[in-house]
Formats: structure tokens, sequence, C-alpha cells
């Protein structure tokens, strides 16, 4: 029998399995502590949650190569100011709604979810709700009874009436006008907005 | 244990009533408990529990198929929503309990002692399995809640493979703590071994990482952020070395491969699995708000994420091939390779094949990560604990000879084929949905909901979704048969198992 080299011996391997593993975990904690710098909400990622007071728009930005978010100026959610201790209460209550009713394990968020409904990221930019003006009428109407509002495409999926109250579906507007407004890094890729037209 | 409130004489009474309906499957089944220590007595009421919610898995995965192509079937009863929670939290859990019951399994042989704390391990799987119980209850009867954090405590907090409610998180965090100390004692007592080390740490970084999952955020930026160090975590590291563990003790009972190969082996792939999987992580981090660098990062690591894959197969096969596939159990050999590849094709190539960012952008959140969900749950870890569960009936029906040309042999070998090909098939109709989406969704519709409809709607995508529901009848098939073999290989064999002897 000839001796095992060292490259092959246990200790060895031994070793490098716990320096690999704290390594890797070291260099994930740093990078986790940066990542939560940068995307706390009103900062340059993600912003603040009184965004919902302002129109938001996804477009392509030519130097940066990618599609990025774009506020705007002044645009009222159900025509109102929110301060933004009210905006984040109301961005809760539709983040709670959204849990509550399970939305995940049909619709995705971010990209991430279920895949029997569409993705909801830029949900608030979506052509689907005819025009502006009668967008935020068209997303409450649809929330709160799903199935006489369903346009199924042909698909004949309808989302289930889930008991969304008035003040919830409020809620979960509110959340979706301000998830729009999140810098995906270019994801989804070649949206056209509900604004396109206007332009 | 859905009566839990009812009062002591009933609760005894029932307990009573279902030991002796135990009793009776027991003789019927022809299990003696007199062949198991009690760390493996404890590990086969897990491994019960986890074919029960393996069944559950299929039935709702079936449900869910349907809707997708009948949606209006059980519309507003059972929504989609509801049969997907319970499939893939089935899945999760029924995964877990195999975990579990193969680390009862070996705890004591491992440790050369008794297992510690047996006591309270027993209740633990009780307490777990009641809570389980009530959980999907809940799920079926109540479905969903007000916007509010009473329905995250009591319902459900809609957080895909993390839905339990709060109150049942804190119970399975108290369940796992049980868990970590029976390990963790028994080992103490009794001697450490490679296999022990890397299991007890695994464990500690297993149940620590649940704890990130815990919390409520609105900034959804923030909340997936720490969601994917449950879940990626979890099932791309730790649960990755936890089959290595089992595998490496597998490979050692049944091969009678050297001690020393298999932990040098382990410690290779644990380098190579943390060493990817850790900042893999930054696959999931493309587009959810989080910097740009994780592009780079996580395009990276998941690309290098393969790579402990191939070291395991070459592994599982190496070893077996170098005792020219003499083993003896035949049928749990046979899932330990389907496991080797599986997990090699399902993580690993599946994996890669759609986590580059430049092609992530268009596969991101189609049916392409159902495609890859499919075939790496069942390739890394469903084959596993199959493979285990006919070594644990081997040993409870009292060591008896299980291989190739038993009789009723042909039970194993198809449950073997069909659960093999009908998962396959799932992945390749879901893998072609995948495309179809990532095309006319993706690329060309610019992901509007227009363009997601019409890929929905697309022929092509309809067909695929029919060849699921044709492959999922397939793997429910040869689930039913795997289920049905498991409670009689062996029964009545009168020949023992060739004796292995360790090569150390």
């Amino acid at each position: 029998m000839s001796e095992t080299p060292k490259w092959a011996s246990e200790p060895f391997w031994k070793k490098v399995a716990v320096w690999v593993t704290a390594g890797s975990f070291l260099i994930l904690v740093i990078l986790t502590f940066d990542t939560l710098e940068q995307t706390k909400a009103g900062g340059k990622r993600v912003p603040a949650y009184s965004v919902i007071n302002k129109k938001i728009d996804y477009q392509f930005d030519k130097k940066l190569n990618k599609f990025m978010p774009v506020i705007g100026g002044e645009e009222l959610l159900f025509g109102k100011i929110f301060t933004e201790e009210e905006a984040e209460q109301l961005v809760t209550l539709g983040k709670k709604t959204t849990q509550a009713k399970n939305c995940m394990n049909c619709h995705t968020l971010l990209g991430n979810g279920a895949y029997y409904a569409p993705d909801l990221t830029k949900a608030w930019l979506d052509q689907g709700w005819l025009t502006v003006d009668l967008r935020e009428e068209q997303m409450l109407k649809f929330l709160m009874d799903p199935e006489k509002n369903a346009r199924t495409f042909g698909t004949g999926r309808k989302m289930p009436n889930l008991d969304i109250t008035e003040e919830e579906a409020r809620g979960v507007v509110a959340f979706l006008k301000w998830m729009s407004s999140i810098d995906t890094n270019g994801f989804p890729y070649n949206f056209t907005t509900i604004y396109a037209e206007d332009d | 244990m859905t009566n839990m409130s009812a009062n002591p004489e009933t609760v005894t009474e029932n307990t009573s009533a279902l030991k002796n309906k135990l009793q009776a499957l027991h003789s019927w089944a022809a299990v003696d408990d007199s062949t198991l220590n009690d760390g493996q007595k404890l590990a086969v009421k897990y491994f019960m529990g986890a074919v029960i919610l393996f069944i559950f898995q299929i039935l709702f995965g079936l449900l869910a198929a349907a809707q997708f192509i009948a949606p209006n079937f059980l519309y507003e009863i059972l929504d989609f929503s509801v049969n997907r929670m319970v499939h893939i939290n089935a899945m999760i859990l029924w995964m877990l309990y195999g975990f579990i019951g193969c680390t009862y399994w070996l705890l004591e042989d491992e440790s050369g002692t008794e297992i510690a704390g047996l006591k309270f391990g027993v209740l633990g799987f009780w307490v777990l399995s009641a809570a389980i119980t009530v959980v999907v209850l809940v799920y079926l009867l109540v479905q969903t809640g007000a916007g509010n954090d009473t329905t995250l405590w009591l319902i459900n907090e809609g957080r895909e493979y993390i839905e339990a409610p709060r109150w049942a998180d804190i119970g399975i965090v108290i369940v796992m703590l049980i868990f970590f100390y029976n390990v963790v004692m028994t080992f103490s007592k009794g001697k450490w071994s490679g296999i022990a080390g890397v299991l007890t740490l695994d464990l500690v970084a297993l149940a620590g990482l649940y704890l990130a999952g815990m919390f409520y955020m609105t900034n959804i930026t923030h909340e997936q952020f720490w969601w994917w160090w449950v879940i990626h975590l979890w099932v791309e590291a730790t649960w990755e070395v936890l089959v290595g563990v089992i595998m490496a003790w597998s490979l050692m009972t049944i091969l009678g491969v050297s001690r020393k190969i298999v932990t040098t082996w382990l410690y290779i792939e644990v380098a190579l699995m943390f060493g990817s999987g850790i900042l893999g992580l930054g696959h999931h981090y493309f587009w959810i708000g989080t910097p740009e660098y994780w592009l780079t990062i996580g395009g990276f690591f998941s690309a290098l994420e393969p790579i402990p894959l191939v070291a395991m197969v070459v592994h599982a096969v190496y070893d077996s091939g170098e005792r020219g596939f003499k083993n003896m159990n035949h049928p749990a050999m046979a899932w330990l390779i389907a496991h080797a590849f599986g997990n090699f094709f399902g993580a690993g190539v599946w994996g890669f094949m759609h986590t580059l960012p430049q092609i992530n952008l268009y596969t991101h959140g189609t049916q392409w990560s159902a495609s890859h969900g499919h075939l790496a749950f069942f390739g890394a870890y469903a084959t596993i604990n199959i493979a285990f569960f006919y070594i644990a009936i081997q040993h409870w029906r009292g060591n008896v000879w299980m291989g190739a040309d038993s009789p009723n042999s042909w039970r194993w070998k198809w449950a073997l084929a069909l659960l093999n090909i009908g998962v396959l098939g799932m992945t390749i109709a879901l893998l072609i949905a995948g495309y179809e989406q990532s095309f006319i969704e993706r690329a060309i519709g610019g992901s509007t909901w227009g363009g997601y409809f019409a890929a929905q709607t697309h022929p092509s995508f309809m067909t695929a979704m029919h060849w699921r529901m044709l492959f999922g009848w397939v793997t429910a098939t040869g689930l039913g048969l795997l289920v049905w073999d498991l409670l009689t290989i062996g029964k009545g064999e009168t020949r023992k198992a060739e004796v292995i002897t360790h090569s150390e």
C-alpha cells in the first residue's frame, strides 16, 4: 500500500471544507450588510413609500442599456397626497393583504412565486388597465370582485373572490404602485407601459 | 390528532386504539420491531409520516396540474393557490421528515451508543405531526384571512414555500431544537466521527437559517432577500450537504465502502457544495431590487454549483462499480444511483441552464423554474429518501435478502421506472412550456399581461400542460406501486441479506 498523498488525505479536505465554508459565509454576511443598506426604502434602488404620490414609468435607458423606473411629477393615488407615514401604512396594509390572500401561489412578485397568473412586478404600469384615467377604478373593481371583472384572455383562468375589502384593495393598489418603482436591474425586459401611447 | 382540545380520557382511548391499529399493521406487514434500536423506532415514525405527506404532495400536484387544463375545476372550493401551496409544502415536509428519519436511523450505529433524550424526540414527532395536521386543515378549510397580523400568525404567511403561520414556525423551531439536542447529545455521549461532525454543523445551519424567514417586512426587496436565505441556503446548501451525509453512510452500509474514503469524499463535497452554494445564492438576487454586483457573483458561483454534484456521481458510481455493483439491497442501490444522476441533472444541469443572468432575464418566473424544480427536488431529495426507506424496511423485516431476483421484484423495478419516467416527462413538458413562455411572453411580448396570456393560450403551451398532466399520472402510478412495494417487499423472505464486510 502506498502512502496517501497530502492532497488526497482526509485532514487536508477537512481543513479545506472548513475554510471554504467560513470564507464564503463571511463574504455573504458582508455583502448582506451592503445590500440591505443599498435597498432601504427611501434609497436609490427602492424608493420611499411616498413615491405613490408620483408618476412612475418604466423605460429603456440607452446609457445604462437597460429598462429603468422613471419617477416623474405628481400623479396622485385616489386623488390624495399621502404623507410618508400614511403612505407606509397603506403600502403595509397592501403587502399584508397580498400575503393574507396567498397571491404568491398563483402570481409571481418580482418574478418569484407561482405561474398560474401574471407577474405583478410592474402590474401598476400594465396596459391591461386600458387607460391611465380608468386604471385605479379598474384595479379596485377587479380586486373586490375578480370574477365579474375578469378578463381571462381566453385562458378561462379567473381569480377567485378573496373577500378583499375596499380598504385592503386600496392598500394592494398602493403596494403595486410602489413596487413598480423598484429598480429591478432591467427586469422585465422590453416592457411596454400604459404610458407608451402618450409619448 | 385533530382533537387536541378533547379531554384526557378520549385522548388515552384514541391513543390505545391507534396503538392497536399500528400493531395490526405491523403484523400484517411482517415487520419486527425487535430488530430496531430506539433511534430507528423513532426513524420509522418519521418515514411513515414522510410517505403519507408524499402521497399528499402528489395528490395536490395532480389537482393543481388539472387546473391548468380545466380552470373551472374546483374553482372557489380548492383554488389553484391552495392546491399548489399544499403541493409544495407537503413536498418540503416529507423531505424534512425523511432527512430527520435518516438521521435518527443512523444515530445509534454511528455514535455507538443509545440515543439521548429519546422521550423528547418522540414528543417532538407527535407535536410536529399534530401541528402539521392543524396547519393543513386551516389551509384547506379557512384558506385566507384579512390583511393583518392575525392572519400571518394564525392562517398563512403567504410567502411561497414558507407559508406556515407564525405559531407553527415557532413550533417547528422548537422541534428542530429537540432533534438537534438528540443528535448532539448522542454523539457527545458516544463517539464523534467525520460524518457526525458534518451532520451536526449542517443541522446548526439548517435550523439557524429558518429564523431568517420568520419576520414580516413591508420592504419586499428586504423580505425576498431574507426569504432566499431560507429557501436557497436550505435547498442548495444545507440539504445538499445533508444528503451527502446520508449518501456517505448508505454507501458504507450497503456497499461496505471504507469509512476513510467516504469521509474524505464527504469533506470534498462539503467544500464544493458550500463553496459554490453559499454565494450561488446570488442567482436569486438578480431582479428583486438588489445591487448589480449580484449579477456577477450570482452568475459565477451558480455556474460552479453543478461541480459538487459531479463529484457525487463519481463517488456513488465509483464506489459501487469498484464492488462490481455487488450490494445487499438492490432497490436501495438503484435509488442511490438514481439520486446521483437525478441530483446532477435536475439540480446541476437544469439549474445551470437558466441561472446565467443573460438567460435568466427571460426565463425567470416562467415554467422554466417549474421544470427545474420538479427534476431537482425529485432527483436530489426524493430519490435518496426512497433509497433510505428501502434500507430501513430491509432491516425492519429482519435483514432479509432484497435482490433483483426476489419474488415480486417487478414491483420495485416498475415503481422505480414509473416514478423516474413520470418526473422526467413532467420536466420535459414544463421545459417546453418554459421555452415557449420565455420566447412569446418575455422576448416578444415584453412581459406584459397581454404577452403573458398570449403565451399561456398558445397551442404548444397547452399541449405541454396536457403532457405534464399525463406524466403526473405516471408519477402517481409509480408512487402507488412504491407504497405497495414498501409494504410488502421481503415479506415471507427467509434468505438473509449477504453480510458486507467493511474493508477498513
